[in-house]
């Protein structure tokens, strides 16, 4: 059973919030300082990542992060509603091509550029920042799957 | 924390002062901000980034689109960062290499390459 879980609306809104959620979990399980910041990334992505899935996809439907203290280690898990498609494949950041992200706008004047980072690129970057990562791809939707150590090091409770 | 923005004119550069979160939500009044300035003309853009708590890829994205916006009219886009957790997501994504990152605003503004 998950020590916390948070299902919230499909909106970026929402993704703060998660974010300061999975912190506060995540120090109180004894993850180390210098892998908060790490954390609080990779949640954010994965949860963004999940917002826009959502969105296109099943907007009624709640996003949900599950976070679980387990003996020594730190275990978030974020499921949305949609297929993974082809994200995994494209989740290559060396393939990203920095000539052609720098290139000038074709059109200077559009306000809304097409999305100038590829799909793919949260999870890319989720790969890049945390070490234990696993993203399956089942009926519920896509689970990503994120692991921290946390030496047991806080006192149990006392009241 | 939200976002925080402001702009100033130094010489015939525009310093665009960036304070808070960038992430899925504030992303995009940071991409309308930088949107602004280059339809008012504003091509040479030094964005300071070192009142930033936290940057995601949204944040990311919204800035590659102000570089192509300026590159546009032969302008540039600077940053300003010395964070550490700011200056990590640039370096794994390899944005490093498509944006030059200064020190200092005053290096930024002194900066001509």
């Amino acid at each position: 059973m998950p020590t916390v879980e948070v299902s919230f609306t499909a909106l970026p809104a929402h993704v703060r919030t998660a974010r300061l959620v999975a912190l506060a979990v995540a120090r109180r399980a004894g993850v180390s300082d210098q892998l908060l910041d790490e954390v609080r990334l990779a949640v954010g992505e994965a949860c963004s990542r999940a917002v826009g899935v959502h969105q296109s996809k099943v907007p009624d439907q709640p996003v949900l992060m599950r976070l679980t203290d387990e003996q020594d280690r730190f275990v978030v898990e974020v499921v949305d509603g949609g297929p993974l498609e082809h994200e995994v494949a494209d989740a290559d950041l060396t393939a990203l091509d920095t000539d052609e992200l720098s290139a000038p706008a074709q059109d200077a004047t559009a306000d809304q550029l097409p999305d100038l980072l590829p799909p793919g690129f949260g999870l890319a970057v989720i790969s890049g920042l945390v070490e234990d990562v696993n993203v399956v791809s089942d009926a519920d939707g896509t689970h990503v799957r994120m692991t921290w150590p946390a030496p047991d090091v806080m006192a149990p409770d006392v009241n | 924390m939200d976002l925080s923005l402001s702009t100033r004119t130094e010489g015939d550069r525009t310093v665009v002062t960036v304070g808070g979160e960038i992430d899925v939500y504030t992303a995009p009044k940071l991409r309308e901000q930088l949107i602004d300035l280059v339809s008012g003309g504003k091509y040479h853009l030094v964005v300071d980034m070192e009142g930033v708590d936290f940057l995601d890829s949204t944040g990311l994205g919204v800035l590659v689109g102000g570089l192509k916006r300026v590159r546009a009219h032969e302008g540039s886009l600077r940053l300003v960062c010395t964070q550490e957790r700011i200056l990590k997501i640039f370096r794994i994504t390899g944005l490093t290499k498509v944006f030059p990152i200064h020190a200092s605003v005053d290096e930024a503004l002194a900066a001509t390459d």
